[in-house]
């Protein structure tokens, strides 16, 4: 097989000569040609390895039906893995190298594995490595496992473009079919958009020797030109690549080497799939050497890229061929007949002649054809069914799709006057059925219990054989199949092998082919970099964090600024170690009085004569009885009876409350109260409004804050905990809310948001000092406050944590009321929430179990060293760990175990002396 | 990606709805003593059915509760009708 590149002729242009290396060796190539294309014109036989075997592997398809000759690509700053080389456009400079192969496809050490394919069949792996301990194998087999390599230059500036697209019809695939239905179709005046994933359109069009009277050069420009001329736009290197839900269709428009593709998300009205068909290769012993592709593949090399592989061809082909453009390049043709007798490969590195029977004659390449097999991928994904066909061997679209119409060789019309009137009519929205034709191939399906390795799956090393063994090992559905011996998983997706693979399953059992069916197609129709999917949905992009009206205040005061819940909240204040700083806000708001930008908090209203009642179904606690300007504390649970969500409760006025809710948890309570306000209450006598970003929320707390608040001019009169009071602070409306989190005196001060910076520089002048989250968790954590999603988990119920009045004595109904009373609320044994002693001086690792011969009892939710107590504390749900206070237990966490004593939740001031001060 | 319409702000992305639930379904008067079993059906029990389904939906942007009759196979969306207007 030596390649030889002709004068003339091809899409190709001769005047740009590109120069580009393959596996350390340097080539040239023209503009317009592929790597492949321009490897096979320099006469390189062997363009990559098999996965499995390491068996020299050669171009089998000239565009996405490839698997073999799979590549590492580079090209200045940029380098790629895995690119089919069929579908990568040459360009000057490139390094392109074989994956799976060392040092190159030419020569690879790891070719002798070959050798052991004898014990190296389907299942093996899962035959091989059960005993001892897989765990053994696994380094080195995931040493071996994967294609490729990654660059370790990272590109943050690669970022995919991403556009939403609309248009009347939508035509997918550029080939003779294509041409012709978005030209009728944009004559009529409709918005047409016709998508073409090569660079140049024409399909398989310049194969041809003549289309309706004229060259295919001419016949396809004119064509374009019509179309365009009739507003349709034309997308070149555009890959339709899946269908979705409602008619959105995923293009792949590539902005060249190395740069991230743009992803155009098309709502079409109608869509005519023209994307056209392969051809499938025959099974027999040899044919996946380098030198045997497919018929296609040999033609498109000669009509697009003015290639001719060898001067001596065989050609073994089910559908019909037309030699003459070989012949007039000057090779010489000899046809073998499939149906006259197992064909050979003559065994070599690559192929040299083959054998029929008696017949032998040497061949620098085959080319083979199983018949055609219509890309039906796309019917697929918009939900088309599929029919068999026994006059074509193939799967045809069957039934109808109401956007969706497949024409030409995508819908089993082979002849080129038949898919040319199909498209057209297609194209104006005729209805119409496929055409009858003469296409016809006899079955050339592999034979089981024949001799010799024969490839179903080129890329993935699955033989014939493989399948026979999958068969009798019982997976012989075609989704166990594919599983078992990874037939159909190569980079192609089972474009190449499915067919063969499911035939010779069906042959195998002795079943007809439609009766063993497909594996189910899925979207993408060709490997897409992820990035495409990606593009700006990334950082704030994609999870805007929430920010506080103080924001610019935190910064300037030193603030370490983290996320907490999806705000960006003052973790602490000021250089120094976290650790120390957190203690020293913590040792200041004890002592003296801390400063807490508390916005974040939920402020969501409820308003209306109906709102007493709906709270009060919505709180686990009786809410009814809350008077106006008083508080209250309670939770919200699930139907389920699993806690939800805590926080205060004020009542302002008889119809009017103020649900406060967690920082992080604002828009799922809002959500749940406008259900269960909309879905089963009355929506005109209950009103809900979310104010929490309209209000600013800043926290005073500690024995000085009090005197804080006079000196700053805040009226708090003289309010006692968990009371609210309503004033004016510089003639703007403020709430006092004497509530606690850090289990001192502390007083939320909620003031319109635009004042928030005014009232935080009173209260700092006043003498307060700013205090991050951070500080405020290790201060509710002694307090035993919990966090809901962190101290309780998706089993907590709030008789698990304490609180087990309302669940007996509430009179009236609320919702989770039922689920506290069902065997699993009643078991014996729930994790209750405890606190955690141990003697060390670090604090229990977060997540460590509490451990009883061997058996995780609960685990340990909160811990902290308290700089207050100036010892660690935690707590943990424990099983049955309210009755259990005192009891010694053992903390468990990688290997390594701590005493401790369960103690009460509260391990500071557990009188609560200190927040009534 | 589907396309949802809500009856107050006409047809927008999946993505800014937020299922609800099967529409019919009815809290038992929990007052009244209700089973096991009947608790558990209304909790956990979904009819789940191939094809037409009605289901409760909110649009996350108005918050409006509406009615989607829509096809569980073929994912079209038959009518949407605001929560207040069913009986």
């Amino acid at each position: 097989m030596s390649g030889t590149r002709l004068a003339s002729g091809g899409v190709i242009d001769r005047s740009q000569p590109l120069t580009f290396r393959f596996d350390g060796r340097s080539y040239t190539g023209f503009a317009g040609d592929t790597l492949a294309s321009a490897l096979m014109a320099s006469g390189v036989r062997v363009l990559g390895r098999s996965f499995k075997y390491h068996r020299p592997r050669g171009l089998w398809g000239a565009w996405s039906d490839d698997a073999n000759a799979i590549m590492n690509v580079s090209l200045g700053a940029s380098e790629l893995p895995n690119c089919p080389a069929s579908m990568t456009y040459l360009e000057d400079g490139m390094t392109a190298r074989a994956v799976n192969a060392w040092p190159s496809a030419g020569f690879d050490v790891k070719g002798g594995l070959d050798a052991l394919h004898r014990w190296l069949g389907a299942g093996f792996y899962y035959k091989t490595f059960m005993w001892p301990d897989w765990h053994l194998f696994e380094p080195s087999i995931r040493k071996m496992a994967g294609l490729g390599h990654v660059s370790v230059n990272v590109s943050e500036d690669d970022v995919a473009a991403h556009q939403h697209a609309f248009c009347d019809v939508l035509v997918v695939g550029g080939g003779a079919a294509g041409l012709a239905a978005a030209r009728a179709a944009a004559e009529l005046g409709h918005d047409v958009c016709l998508v073409d994933d090569q660079r140049v359109p024409g399909g398989g069009v310049y194969q041809m020797q003549q289309v309706e009277g004229q060259a295919p050069a001419d016949w396809i420009a004119e064509e374009r030109a019509s179309l365009e001329a009739a507003g349709a736009r034309v997308l070149s290197e555009t890959t339709a690549f899946g269908v979705y839900d409602h008619g959105l269709i995923g293009l792949a428009q590539s902005r060249g080497f190395g740069a991230a593709p743009r992803l155009i998300r098309m709502r079409a009205g109608r869509v005519i799939l023209a994307a056209g068909a392969l051809d499938r290769p025959l099974t027999f012993p040899g044919n996946d050497r380098p030198g045997v592709m497919a018929l296609n593949t040999g033609a498109e090399l000669l009509a697009r890229y003015g290639t001719l592989v060898g001067q001596t061809l065989a050609i073994v082909s089910a559908r019909g061929c037309d030699v003459q453009p070989f012949e007039a390049a000057g090779a010489r043709v000899s046809r073998f007949d499939p149906k006259e007798g197992q064909i050979a490969a003559r065994q070599g590195r690559h192929v040299t002649g083959l054998v029929q029977g008696t017949r032998f004659e040497p061949f620098d390449a085959v080319f083979v054809s199983g018949g055609w097999t219509p890309l039906v991928h796309l019917w697929r994904h918009a939900g088309g069914k599929l029919q068999w066909c026994d006059q074509r061997q193939a799967f045809l679209p069957d039934g109808q799709l109401t956007q969706m119409r497949a024409v030409g060789a995508a819908n089993g019309t082979f002849d080129l006057p038949a898919a040319l009137d199909e498209a057209r009519a297609a194209g104006r929205g005729d209805a119409g059925a496929r055409p009858a034709t003469a296409y016809h191939v006899d079955p050339s399906w592999p034979a089981p219990r024949s001799k010799g390795r024969q490839w179903i799956d080129f890329q993935h090393d699955v033989t014939l054989k493989d399948v026979e063994v999958a068969a009798r090992e019982n997976y012989v559905s075609v989704e166990h199949l594919k599983r078992y011996t990874t037939l159909g998983m190569a980079s192609d997706q089972g474009k190449t092998s499915n067919m063969a693979g499911l035939a010779a399953m069906a042959a195998i059992q002795g079943r007809p082919i439609p009766e063993v069916g497909t594996t189910t197609f899925r979207p993408p129709f060709v490997p897409v970099p992820l990035e495409l999917y990606r593009g700006h949905h990334r950082e704030q992009l994609w999870h805007p964090l929430k920010r506080l009206p103080l924001e610019p205040v935190h910064r300037d005061l030193g603030a370490a600024l983290g996320e907490y819940g999806g705000w960006l909240r003052p973790g602490w204040y000021g250089a120094g170690t976290p650790a120390e700083r957190v203690a020293d806000e913590v040792r200041t708001a004890r002592q003296g009085a801390g400063l807490f930008d508390g916005s974040p908090l939920g402020k969501i209203e409820v308003m209306g004569p109906g709102a007493e009642a709906f709270l009060n179904f919505v709180y686990y606690n009786t809410m009814r009885t809350l008077a106006p300007g008083r508080l209250r504390y309670g939770f919200m649970l699930t139907e389920a009876g699993i806690v939800f969500d805590d926080g205060v409760l004020a009542r302002l006025g008889q119809d009017h409350f103020i649900v406060s809710c967690s920082s992080s948890h604002v828009d799922a309570v809002r959500t749940h109260l406008e259900a269960w306000r909309q879905d089963g209450n009355d929506p005109d006598s209950i009103f809900v409004h979310d104010a929490t970003q309209a209000w600013a929320t800043v926290t005073v707390t500690g024995p000085e804050a009090p005197a804080i608040l006079r000196a700053a001019g805040v009226d708090a009169g003289d309010l006692a905990h968990m009371n609210l009071h309503e004033t004016e602070w510089q003639d703007t409306p403020m709430r006092i809310a004497r509530v606690s989190f850090s289990g001192d005196a502390s007083f939320e001060l909620s003031i319109r948001a635009s004042r928030a910076a005014a009232l935080w520089s009173a209260l700092r002048n006043a003498g307060a000092t700013p205090i991050g989250i951070e500080a405020m968790s290790i201060m509710r954590a002694e307090k035993g406050f919990i966090i809901i999603g962190k101290d309780t988990d998706g089993q907590t119920m709030p008789h698990d944590l304490g609180f087990t009045f309302p669940r007996t004595k509430k009179t009236a109904a609320f919702i989770g009321d039922r689920s506290l009373h069902t065997d699993v609320a009643r078991a014996p044994g729930r994790k209750q929430l405890v606190g955690l002693a141990h003697g060390g001086d670090a604090p229990l690792p977060t997540g460590a179990h509490v451990v009883t011969d061997g058996a995780s009892e609960g685990y340990v939710t909160s811990s902290y060293f308290s700089p207050t107590l100036d010892r660690p504390i935690a707590l943990a749900l424990v099983a049955n760990g309210a009755s259990r206070i005192g009891e010694a237990v053992t903390v468990w966490h990688l290997g390594t175990q701590y005493a401790a004593t369960i103690t009460m939740p509260c391990a500071f001031d557990p009188e609560g002396g200190r927040i009534h001060a | 990606m589907q396309i949802f319409s809500c009856p107050f702000c006409g047809p927008r992305p999946e993505t800014e709805f937020h299922f609800i639930g099967e529409l019919g379904k009815t809290r038992p008067e929990t007052l009244q003593g209700v089973s096991d079993e009947d608790w558990a059906r209304y909790l956990y029990t979904q009819r789940n059915e191939k094809g037409r389904v009605q289901e409760v939906w909110m649009h996350m942007p108005c918050a409006e509760l509406f009615v989607m009759e829509r096809d569980s196979v073929t994912m079209e969306v038959i009518t949407v009708i605001a929560l207040r207007g069913v009986s």
